[in-house]
């Protein structure tokens, strides 16, 4: 739902390190955004498609690198994939409320000229 | 200077801006997060309130599952009153009108069309609030479950809340913030009856989603239940400095 909200603050880290580093234009961004970190792809698209529209980013294009949600089991010390919503663990059926990865909400790179 | 000796200012060199086009294209590897003012801000929030010797909670529900009969209730049978509040709803300051009329010291947040809170605005609010003599800090979130989630407040404890006419299997629908509460209620249970409640479906819902958190199963509105909230949370208090 705060997809806008959260492409303004990617827009303006963006522009702060475009500026610092003397360059002129946003060609790509590449974001990391968790299975769990309540973004929808799509509306982060076109959250991209909105706000990108102006100045040194117009025409940039988004890549997203979507991260799988992994948990740890404390009984088998593992991690293990979790396949639905009870992140059970597969070789023990003990559930995990440890989850390694999946809340990522991160700006990786930019390329720019 | 004249570029040897320093007689005179050297003339300025005029930058000759190289055409776009021709610019070579470079990757800038950052790998930051976009919350990250977010979270600065409410690890200071939460800093501060201890210093207070405040335990913050963030209490988080789907809009109507009684979050501020909840804490009406809370805030008139806490054993060290006054309690603080900040409640945020997207308009009017009726909930914390509701509050303050049972003692509490409530500033409310007006988000406008913001679906969800964050450290900033509850910064902001509890500059406002008195917190003399105060040991609890309720923060009431936009009633919401899937934005406020990613928002860390400078909260202890993360309470949601569950209601009786919400359907047992909420929890596996919107499994984020059930997952990262540390405390689950279930409330309105005197509906439960009339709305033909599957208490041990939605029990074993809970517990798969989130074995972490504390279930609570309690009506608000009677007051039953409601103190084994109470004492969990007494439990939790922070140890004045």
């Amino acid at each position: 739902m705060h997809e806008l909200a959260l492409m303004d603050a990617v827009q303006l880290l963006a522009e702060r390190e475009v500026r610092r580093q003397g360059a002129s234009r946003i060609h790509r961004l590449q974001l990391r955004i968790g299975s769990l970190a309540g973004v929808d792809p799509d509306a982060l698209q076109f959250a991209f498609d909105v706000v990108m529209a102006k100045r040194c980013s117009e025409g940039a294009t988004l890549d997203l690198e979507v991260v799988a949600t992994v948990c740890f089991c404390s009984h088998c010390r593992q991690d293990f994939a979790p396949r639905d919503v009870i992140y059970a663990c597969p070789s023990c059926g003990a559930l995990s409320a440890q989850v390694l990865q999946g809340r990522e909400l991160e700006l990786v790179a930019l390329e720019v000229s | 200077m004249c570029g040897q000796c320093g007689c005179e200012p050297a003339p300025i060199a005029t930058p000759v801006a190289t055409p776009v086009a021709t610019r070579p294209r470079r990757l800038l590897n950052l790998e930051q997060g976009l919350l990250i003012k977010n979270e600065e801000q409410a690890h200071r929030n939460r800093a501060h309130f201890h210093r207070h010797g405040l335990l913050a909670i963030n209490l988080l529900s789907a809009p109507g599952s009684g979050k501020t009969t909840l804490l009406e209730k809370l805030v008139a049978t806490w054993p060290s009153p006054p309690v603080g509040v900040i409640v945020g709803d997207l308009a009017t300051d009726n909930d914390a009108r509701r509050l303050k009329a049972v003692g509490a010291r409530a500033i409310q947040i007006c988000t406008g069309d913001r679906c969800h809170l964050d450290a900033s605005l509850v910064d902001r609010a509890f500059s406002q609030l008195d917190s003399q003599g105060m040991n609890l800090l309720v923060i009431e979130n936009v009633g919401n479950l899937v934005c406020p989630t990613a928002f860390d407040l400078g909260e202890d404890l993360r309470i949601a809340v569950l209601s009786v006419t919400e359907g047992e299997d909420k929890p596996l629908k919107y499994p984020a913030l059930f997952k990262t509460a540390d405390a689950v209620v279930i409330n309105k249970t005197d509906l439960a009856a009339a709305v033909a409640f599957e208490r041990d479906h939605a029990l074993a819902n809970l517990r798969a989603v989130a074995p972490q958190a504390q279930l609570f199963e309690l009506s608000a509105r009677t007051g039953d239940g409601l103190g084994a909230l109470q004492s969990w949370i007494l439990g939790q208090l922070v140890p004045r400095s």
